[in-house]
């Protein structure tokens, strides 16, 4: 089975993030960069598939040089080999212009299954799995909380906003997975060595055939008008419990009305 | 006037969800408010529609809509648009909703903008969306730049304002093709929350943490929730230990709430947890440890232990009711 699994470089969400001042675009330069913490749970999934079923992963990065990083970790946690798609011409991209690329490359590639975090922690838009099982034409089983993949079949347990459904598709299909799937591994000091010698294979938007007048900033359909650091909030009052939290916490409610 | 397509969530049997007239708020700001509808129900819905301004109900009655997730919904938004030329579509910002707007958005190749608190008519009259990022840190408004603005608007973040409207109900023949009917529904099943308010359209949240130790020391949490007609929350700590179930999480990779009261108790408030509750408007913590981070953020913190301070605030908050 040829399973790629798409991975985005995302600032630390441990440190403070800001966007860059006049563009409104992510600064991707100042905080650490590390791998979406979601996707971590779709390269498990894609390697236990892979392991149970036969097959090889591909990861799939669209981003800056950085990104590189990303990937590499990918690869050391067991995936055969990755493809990068760099381009300046990518910056400032929003979810229809990122979901237009990975489907371009998608198309490269080839795919049964592709796997994918059901969100980055950075845009938090939740829309490109999606929006690439619209661009792809196939089954979109988002929101995985379980994988299960009986010959050409697959279905999952989605999450919904009000419990669970069950949901079934045949392949090739989109699989978005939250992080209740499975314990994503660590790499193995074997899988770092194994990795710098795994296959990158580089792509710009020319060999997929995007324009660049269709991607970054330019091809995107949304724009910042203006954005501005919220207001930090007005320290409160913090008191420690003599005995009496329970009715400070009670008068506060009273007074504020909530009781 | 041009149509701004509102796209209804409700229970199937004619209730209509608090997001859905939050949504017709803010459509009305932007041109005539038209309600899309799918499944059965429109006719028990009307008059809570029309209350709030919509002035047409497109009712899609189609089994497609429920039997197959997402793909069909956004087809049926695209039928709309390419025959209602609407200045928007607004949806809610739920995940179903967020999935809906981006197939929607391929679909009639249009911008797309989510997680939205608010949206205004910009000066020549195209909305503008006012989005927190990163948790809220930053506030940013966006405008669409290409297409059909699709905007997917956070529950609980506009505040609904009744204003009547005619709710002329409409039936619309629509059949999903092929292609939308890929993935199949074959079980539904809905977790339990008992009575609780739904936990992004709750007024008050009671949210519980580590420092409740246990799926036996969360009950606790629920029982404050019951006192105050409250939803509960769980930090990822709590739903990764599996003392509650993961649709109840708050934070970075769960949900994102901003009701008027958050209660956050043993938790420490790292910030990926911060970056789902901290634009609610009041917040108060309870903790063990004061360098806990969630202090920062509270209007009123209480350094203790949760296991004396509850049960005394349960009996005051029930002394105060009885």
């Amino acid at each position: 089975m040829n399973i790629v699994v798409c991975v985005k470089q995302v600032p630390d969400t441990a440190v403070e993030r800001t966007l860059k001042p006049g563009a409104g675009t992510l600064d991707r330069e100042s905080p650490d960069g590390l791998i979406n913490e979601l996707d971590e749970y779709a390269i498990e999934e894609g390697l236990k598939i892979a392991e149970a079923h036969g097959g090889e992963v591909t990861i799939l990065s669209m981003g800056p040089a950085k990104a590189a990083e990303s990937i590499r970790k990918a690869l050391s946690m067991g995936a055969d080999k990755a493809v990068h798609v760099l381009d300046d011409a990518l910056a400032g991209s929003d979810a229809l212009v990122t979901s237009l690329v990975l489907a371009e490359a998608l198309k490269q590639t080839g795919f049964d299954l592709v796997i994918l975090g059901s969100e980055s922690t950075d845009a938090r838009t939740g829309v490109v799995p999606a929006m690439l099982a619209e661009r792809l034409g196939v089954p979109q089983l988002t929101l995985a909380s379980k994988v299960d993949i009986d010959g050409q079949s697959v279905t999952v347990r989605r999450v919904t906003d009000d419990g669970y459904a069950t949901v079934t598709g045949s392949l090739p299909a989109v699989v978005s997975v939250v992080e209740k799937i499975n314990e994503p591994r660590y790499p193995s000091f074997k899988g770092i060595m194994a990795a710098k010698k795994k296959p990158v294979q580089m792509l710009a938007l020319a060999d997929l055939g995007v324009d660049t007048g269709a991607a970054g900033l330019a091809g995107s359909g949304t724009t910042v008008a203006d954005f501005a650091a919220r207001p930090p909030r007005a320290a409160g009052q913090v008191v420690k419990d003599e005995g009496d939290g329970g009715t400070t916490v009670a008068a506060f409610l009273a007074e504020r009305k909530f009781i | 006037m041009s149509e701004v397509l509102v796209l209804a969530e409700h229970t199937g049997g004619g209730e209509v969800k608090k997001v859905t007239v939050e949504l017709l708020t803010a459509a009305r700001r932007l041109g005539s408010a038209s309600v899309v509808w799918t499944g059965p129900g429109a006719d028990a819905a009307r008059d809570r529609l029309a209350e709030f301004g919509a002035d047409t109900v497109y009712m899609a009655d189609s089994p497609d809509l429920t039997d197959y997730p997402v793909a069909p919904a956004a087809e049926l938004l695209a039928q709309l648009v390419a025959a209602k030329s609407p200045v928007a579509v607004l949806v809610a910002g739920t995940t179903e909703g967020k999935e809906i707007a981006g197939r929607l958005a391929v679909k009639t190749n249009s911008g797309v903008l989510t997680d939205a608190v608010n949206v205004t008519a910009g000066e020549d009259g195209a909305p503008v969306a006012e989005q927190p990022n990163f948790g809220g840190a930053i506030t940013v408004h966006s405008k669409v730049t290409k297409g059909t603005p699709v905007i997917a608007v956070r529950p609980n973040a506009v505040s609904a304002e009744p204003s009547p409207g005619a709710a002329q109900l409409v039936a619309v023949a629509f059949a999903a093709s092929d292609a939308a009917k890929t993935a199949k529904v074959t079980e539904r099943a809905v977790a339990d929350k008992g009575e609780r308010p739904d936990l992004t359209e709750a007024q008050i949240v009671v949210s519980g943490g580590r420092g409740t130790g246990s799926a036996d020391g969360f009950k606790i949490i629920e029982e404050l929730a019951d006192a105050l007609g409250a939803a509960v929350g769980a930090s990822r700590a709590v739903t990764d230990a599996g003392w509650y179930p993961h649709q109840f999480q708050v934070g970075q990779t769960g949900k994102t709430v901003s009701p008027q009261l958050y209660m956050a108790i043993g938790i420490s408030g790292a910030i990926q947890h911060r970056a789902g509750m901290q634009t609610s408007k009041t917040i108060i913590a309870i903790n063990k440890d004061p360098e806990a981070p969630i202090f920062e953020i509270a209007d009123l913190g209480i350094v203790g232990d949760l296991f004396t301070v509850l049960p005394q605030l349960l009996d005051e908050v029930g002394a105060r009711k009885g």
